[in-house]
């Protein structure tokens, strides 16, 4: 509606509808965008990119030293000699694995011949033991001449329980080569030698099972990746005595002795891995779940391996755990037979009887059946005090927990002797396989979950991004290229130490509570919360600037009327 | 497949043509050689049930039918997740209290007496559901209420309540959309929190709910398609209200005939509950499922059997064991004093300061109001250069 309205009015008035509409545009505006923005601190998402292609350099040293009768004295003169054995792998196309053996090759010293001159093997290991430590990561292989006694007939080839191996070589190889030639001949053996010491191209892609899915691979290597925890900061396990006849059997295990002297050192060996803990219990009148068969011709109860699979359900549901924490738990499970179904043998597939009498579950735990009926005779007043041999438990035990922690169950290649693990229960040599593996898995694991969270919360733009997190992931990215860094230099325990850092920092970062994405807003619901609030107050000022431009153009084409 | 064509035995011995795609070791296997085609080594289940009040008391006897159903196969309740919003057993309209039916006629009870419900009545929200799946829980979450798998778990989720084209309903009061589940399941695939999963949900147009997956192997199923209803069964005159929906309790029927080494696989739940029993048309989806599902057992998902592997080699341990020190043989044990925490600290409580909320500027709302009060308060007053605007 016109009002007849003085002109300074009107310019009031129009001043007034310009400022109120510069006041909602230039304070309104931003105030609003400012208020309405989540937080997202910022993230090294350049370096993160950076890490989706992981390249990945092993490099191990191994020292090859020749014994007296090896070499001749001309091939003598060209040592000590350093080579380098290079591999490259492409995984896939974000992916690559290079590995980096630096071979020093040397001739024994005095004191290292004494030690080979040793009866038996064992012993020479022994000895070679206490001249030097090799540090870890690296491996020692002792060439001996073919005339040695050191190594029986048919073995070629020693591996001890640190890290040394002895290799015999054959007298053919030797003659009349240069130095160059004897060392080419001598490669392939040295690298077989280091396939089972050292790293091997397939347990290395098994461990980045977490980045490179679908691939199977040989069914050795998916049993070995189902059969093994993933890497974890700890594990729990548990020792259970089952016992269902407390009638009969009055049962005593010492298991505090037990675990102090053949679990713990292992443990304790393998405690840059993860943190082990342990607890035992004993359970009453808990029942297998299946009904093994009596057998005529045994005289005994059959357990076949078919029905294994079944047992473990209803079991579990008894077991209790101590478990406050979130680490996966391992089950280790000690039964001892009824008297009514005494004894109780479990059969493989062949129908032969297993000796160990016991069975493991991946990623479970391990169950071994103890018959106590030779123990006593008919005439014993029952319920019959029984100690139980913890020596042949913890046997069975140990080897299920090798298993389970993730140690190789194939056999070595022919003409191998692997020296058995000793008391530990771990040889040096396969905890370093176990670092490799786990530090690669780590690293594998933590470079997929940081990536998957920029990707995350890149594309959901909704998410607050608190400085905790962002400080967590960028100490997790600096982890990781020093955790590669470390592992290209060959300091396997500074490696498996970074890796262990960016793993917590990545998995606390990945899965804090803060990072729930629940605004989900479709354009929709967008647009019917923000039109009742903004429109009414847009609308007065949106009209007035328009009554003022068509005002001032009215006022311009009358100025360009009056002109003419 | 292999074709083995082996000529005849008489005189032409010349022609035999054997063609084996698989290597023959693969034969001498175990006949368990399931363990290689599934490749899971445990097993999860998350149950939910979504709505509260009594009248959706087959909502919650659907979810414990499944528990059950799950349970007798072999998933322990450490590695089962249920979620019930509301309870039904002990409601105080049960005529029959600690009880839940799931058959008219009172037949079964599916709430026996070792039901571990892990989240209930107001705990059930999309919240703690999602944080559930994803894993983003607080750290003093107890071990119960966790997912706790991992690459090699195969995980069924059930989900029952009131939905509709694109949602479900939470406890009346929110909703899941169906791009927060897909987008959760994408998450979960990137941290190789499942290795496949199986979705089951019984609401009206379920299959809406599964339409936005993208995450490889997951398989899904719904009790009816996008603008069908799921009907209930039947209802129960002594209770009152409706036992159980017409899907559930032809799936419950279906896994009663299950025991845990039966070979029955995913095409036969496929064809459960058929349309003129149901009256909706049930729905599946397996394109993003790698294996065939007729290559997939029931118990990979509903059961949980377990790998077993012979121990074959055994370590010798011959040294002695060492007495521990430290054995309280001497009768003087030093013992620890334990105190409780005091669990109502009500002198923190009563001089508790208020906590410092952040400064808001004023939403939109108190804006609005403030301005239209000063309009109305001009024109009242009549300041003249308003007139410009009105």
């Amino acid at each position: 509606m016109y009002f007849l309205a003085s002109l300074s009015e009107r310019r009031r008035g129009q001043l007034a509808a310009l400022s109120i509409a510069a006041v909602v545009i230039v304070v309104g505006v931003p105030l609003w965008w400012r208020t309405t923005e989540t937080y997202r601190a910022w993230l090294p998402f350049s370096q993160i990119k950076d890490l989706s292609k992981l390249q990945l350099h092993l490099s191990a040293d191994v020292e090859v030293v020749f014994a007296r009768g090896t070499l001749t004295p001309e091939q003598q003169k060209k040592l000590p000699l350093t080579q380098t054995q290079d591999e490259e792998h492409a995984v896939d196309e974000n992916t690559v694995l290079r590995y980096t053996h630096e071979i020093k090759y040397r001739t024994a010293t005095i004191m290292e011949e004494e030690a080979l001159g040793k009866p038996t093997a064992a012993e020479a290991d022994l000895s070679l033991h206490m001249l030097s430590e090799s540090p870890c990561g690296s491996s020692v292989v002792y060439v001996i001449p073919e005339v040695s006694s050191l190594l029986p007939e048919n073995v070629k080839v020693y591996i001890g329980q640190r890290r040394t191996a002895i290799l015999r070589i054959n007298a053919e190889m030797r003659a009349g080569k240069t130095v160059e030639q004897l060392l080419a001949v001598l490669k392939p053996q040295i690298k077989q030698v280091l396939q089972v010491m050292s790293f091997s191209h397939t347990d290395i892609t098994a461990a980045l099972s977490d980045r490179v899915r679908f691939n199977p691979g040989s069914k050795e290597s998916m049993t070995h990746s189902m059969r093994a925890f993933t890497s974890s900061p700890g594990y729990e396990i548990t020792f259970s005595l089952l016992n269902p006849d407390p009638r009969s059997h009055r049962l005593h295990w010492d298991i505090e002795g037990a675990v102090q002297t053949y679990i713990q050192p292992f443990l304790t060996k393998l405690s840059p891995l993860a943190n082990f803990s342990i607890d035992s219990q004993m359970l009453h009148y808990a029942m297998l779940g299946v009904n093994p068969r009596y057998n005529n011709d045994r005289g005994a109860f059959i357990l076949h391996a078919d029905s294994l699979a079944h047992v473990i359900n209803p079991v579990e549901a008894r077991l209790g755990s101590n478990a406050a924490s979130s680490n996966p738990v391992l089950n280790f499970l000690l039964y001892v037979p009824d008297a009514q179904h005494s004894p109780l043998y479990i059969q493989d597939h062949k129908k032969m009887d297993v000796p160990s009498n016991a069975f493991h579950s991946p990623r479970w735990g391990g169950i071994m059946v103890y018959n106590v009926k030779n123990l006593y005779g008919p005439e014993a007043e029952f319920p019959v005090n029984i100690n139980i041999n913890m020596a042949e438990v913890m046997g069975v035990f140990l080897t299920q927990l090798r298993l389970l922690v993730g140690m190789e169950s194939s056999p070595p290649p022919p003409g191998f002797l692997v020296a058995p693990c000793g008391s530990v229960g771990l040889a040096d040599w396969e905890l370093d396989r176990l670092m490799w593996s786990r530090s690669v898995e780590n690293i594998a694991t933590a470079t997929t979950t940081i990536t998957s969270l920029a990707q995350l919360l890149d594309q959901i733009g909704n998410i607050v991004i608190n400085d905790n997190i962002a400080q967590q992931v960028s100490s997790a990215v600096t982890s990781v290229q020093l955790a590669v860094a470390e592992l290209e230099a060959g300091n396997l325990g500074f490696a498996l130490q970074y890796s262990k850092e960016t793993i917590l920092a990545s998995e606390k970062a990945f899965f804090d509570p803060s990072l729930l994405h629940l605004l989900y807003f479709p354009d929709d619901q967008k647009f019917a919360i923000y039109i009742p609030l903004f429109l009414p107050m847009c609308v007065p000022i949106l009209l007035s600037l328009l009554k003022m431009a068509s005002e001032a153009r009215r006022r311009y084409r009358e100025k360009q009327a009056k002109k003419d | 497949m292999y074709h083995i064509k082996v000529s005849q035995f008489g005189r032409s011995i010349s022609y035999f043509y054997l063609r084996l795609v698989f290597i023959s070791p693969r034969f001498v296997q175990n006949s368990a050689g399931q363990f290689f085609s599934s490749g899971h080594t445990n097993n999860w289940a998350v149950l939910v049930c979504t709505s509260r009040f009594w009248f959706n008391y087959r909502h919650v006897a659907n979810t414990l039918s499944v528990y059950r159903s799950v349970k007798r196969l072999g998933i322990p309740d450490s590695h089962i997740v249920l979620m019930l919003a509301d309870d039904m057993a002990c409601n105080h309209r049960n005529p029959k209290p600690a009880t839940v039916f799931s058959h008219k006629n009172m037949e079964l009870n599916v709430y026996g007496d070792d039901v571990e419900v892990d989240y209930r009545g107001y705990e059930v929200t999309v919240e703690n559901f999602l944080r559930v799946l994803t894993g983003r829980l607080p750290p003093s979450t107890p071990r119960s209420k966790r997912l706790l798998s991992d690459d090699r778990s195969n995980i069924l989720i059930y989900l029952t309540g009131h939905g509709g084209n694109g949602f479900l309903k939470f406890q009346d009061s929110e909703e899941i959309s169906n791009v927060e589940l897909a987008d959760a399941f994408e998450q979960m695939w990137q941290k190789r929190r499942y290795n496949e999963l199986l979705f089951i949900i019984d609401t009206c147009q379920g299959a809406s709910m599964y339409e936005r997956f993208y995450s490889p192997n997951i398989m899904a199923l719904a009790s009816s398609q996008v603008g069908e209803d799921s009907l209930s069964h039947q209802p129960d005159l002594a209770i009152g209200v409706h036992l159980m929906d017409r899907y559930t309790f032809y799936l419950l029927e279906f896994l009663e005939d299950i025991h845990p080494s039966s070979k029955t696989n995913m095409n036969d739940l496929f064809k459960v509950c058929p349309r003129s029993l149901c009256v909706s048309t049930p729905g599946h989806r397996t394109d993003l499922f790698l294996r065939n599902p007729e290559s997939v057992l029931i118990t990979d998902f509903f059961g949980s059997v377990r790998k077993v592997e012979i121990t074959t080699e055994v370590l010798n341990l011959t040294h002695p064991i060492q007495r521990v020190e430290g054995s309280p043989v001497n009768g003087e044990s030093h013992r620890e004093v334990y105190s409780y925490v005091d669990q109502l600290p009500v002198s923190e409580i009563i001089h508790q300061k208020p906590k410092q909320k952040d400064w808001h500027p004023p939403d939109g709302f108190i804006l609005g109001l403030w301005t239209l009060i000063l309009l109305v308060f001009f024109k009242t007053y009549g300041i003249k250069h308003l007139k410009h605007i009105f």
